[in-house]
């Protein structure tokens, strides 16, 4: 990552650390993928490993958590070693979490098809494009992470407000079902869960942006309104 | 409570700056266009920084960079060595040091040095402190009492070796002999302190004690400290020159050089990346 260490260890560790945040984001990709499906066409078995798969993912936080403070302990990481490693561990939590909504969604979907609720309003609809959105929106950030591409990662953060459009624009829906026809007040309820959720992952890879700009270029953007303007590189080659 | 009452209760104060970010720095030596050569070997190259007064500077580089260089032709080490020459300005408080006319003992009390391997004299811990006091200056004997314990209260040894003052300073440890000789240093009152790799010969629990003792002594002196320990020069320093191939790379606050260095070379330095 960013040129080698004269410590090959180093690197292997660095190296071993980013792999495995990428495949604990792989993991939480498809769970959030199965969720959605199963919510959307009621496969209770493929709900259930979405959950199961939960398991996986908080015992890749509690390693890598471990990895991380080893890799303090043993190099001191400085510079863009130490950005690189805080951002991770704030990352992994990020990936947590988003697993944790992932089940919330798996969950209601599984009782929405037990109850047999469906049909009374289209309950995918509402929720399609949120879908879509959140999860691209982690993928995205993923593959930022991955390539540290902090223009990439302005992109994603952009892409938020979209999401958090979809979901406003889904609660006014579902309240006017409510209010029109209170049959489909548990499935509007659930349909909203379900939207919440989304929208909560769409914060979470927002998060996993604003993280990768601060490895790359060592700014923080957290809690600020404005994007940085694109900064061509953060260090500068030339040297002195 | 109302909602701006409320919001007063839980307003979250800004944090306070630290003073010496409101009020920067002056400078004690303004280093402008200095060159150095071991003969025909040109050890460094045109390097210009300012170190500040009251503030801990360190100097940072891998082996043969210059900044050990650089150090000793602050305190004129080099003179008095046939072949060896420097060229432009060290400026002490305006004054340029490599003046001819400047003189080495006025430069020397005002520049104190410490070398990597502590070196007493061979005489008691008392003679080690007041030899160099004598040099300079005439002394009753309760004033030079006074003078040692000070000295060496200043370089927190004092509790340690009040008791055995005549032994001699070579039975001290490593790292009470280290601070036996910053305690030599104080003694002539010096302004400017300069540490070469203080601490390399050193156990952790003495390099402890000169870390500490660097933070207590910055409130007093300039110090500018060279180290090949990075963690080091991150804990002890406020301001840190990266050094490379006789050339001065970067200059600034030691927690904009560690966090996010403007320059790659001094990143790749520092991550462990270096060549």
């Amino acid at each position: 990552m960013q040129g080698d260490h004269s410590s090959k260890q180093y690197d292997l560790d660095l190296e071993a650390i980013r792999s495995r945040v990428l495949l604990m984001g792989g993991l939480v990709e498809s769970q959030i993928n199965d969720a959605i499906h199963a919510f959307r066409v009621g496969n209770v078995a493929l709900a259930d490993a979405a959950i199961k798969a939960d398991e996986n993912v908080n015992q890749l936080e509690v390693t890598l958590d471990d990895a991380c403070s080893h890799l303090i302990v043993k190099r001191q990481p400085a510079a863009n070693d130490l950005r690189t490693v805080m951002a991770t561990l704030k990352i992994i939590t990020d990936l947590e979490r988003v697993g944790d909504e992932a089940t919330k969604v798996a969950r209601t979907a599984i009782r929405l098809h037990k109850r047999g609720a469906v049909g009374v309003l289209d309950h995918y609809e509402s929720v399609r494009v949120m879908g879509g959105g959140a999860s691209e929106m982690l993928h995205e950030a993923l593959d930022a992470f991955a390539r540290l591409d902090h223009k990439q990662a302005v992109r994603i953060i952009s892409q938020d407000e979209v999401v958090n459009y979809e979901f406003r624009t889904a609660m006014r829906t579902m309240i006017t079902f409510m209010m029109e026809d209170p049959r489909t007040i548990s499935t509007a309820l659930d349909v909203l869960w379900v939207a919440k959720a989304l929208e909560r992952i769409g914060d979470h890879a927002k998060s996993i942006a604003e993280y990768v700009i601060f490895i790359v270029e060592g700014k923080d953007i957290r809690h600020t309104d404005h994007l940085p303007p694109p900064a061509p590189d953060a260090v500068h080659e030339d040297g002195h | 409570m109302n909602d701006v009452a409320m919001s007063e209760k839980f307003k979250i104060q800004p944090p306070a700056k630290p003073e010496d970010q409101t009020t920067p720095a002056m400078t004690k030596i303004a280093v402008r266009n200095l060159d150095f050569y071991y003969g025909a070997s040109h050890a460094l190259q045109s390097v210009s920084l300012d170190f500040p007064e009251k503030q801990v500077t360190a100097i940072i580089g891998p082996s043969g960079c210059g900044k050990s260089t650089l150090l000793r032709v602050l305190n004129k080490m080099y003179s008095g060595y046939a072949g060896l020459s420097a060229t432009g300005e060290v400026l002490l408080d305006g004054d340029n040091v490599l003046a001819p006319g400047y003189s080495i003992n006025r430069l020397r009390a005002k520049v104190g040095m410490v070398f990597q391997k502590p070196v007493p004299f061979p005489m008691t811990i008392y003679e080690n402190i007041a030899y160099g006091i004598r040099h300079h200056e005439k002394l009753s004997r309760s004033e030079m009492d006074e003078r040692v314990e000070q000295a060496l209260r200043g370089a927190a040894l004092w509790d340690e070796v009040k008791n055995k003052l005549k032994a001699s300073g070579l039975g001290l440890s490593g790292g009470q002999q280290q601070r036996l000789c910053i305690a030599r240093s104080l003694a002539v009152k010096p302004e400017v302190l300069l540490l070469d790799e203080p601490t390399s010969a050193l156990d952790p629990i003495s390099t402890g004690k000169i870390e500490e003792l660097i933070a207590e002594l910055r409130e007093q002196y300039t110090i500018i400290i060279v180290t090949h320990n990075m963690q080091q020069a991150a804990r002890c320093s406020d301001f840190t020159a990266y050094m490379y191939m006789g050339e001065l790379v970067e200059f600034g606050p030691t927690d904009d050089v560690f966090m996010h260095p403007k320059k790659k070379q001094t990143q790749d330095y520092i991550t462990g990346r270096f060549g």
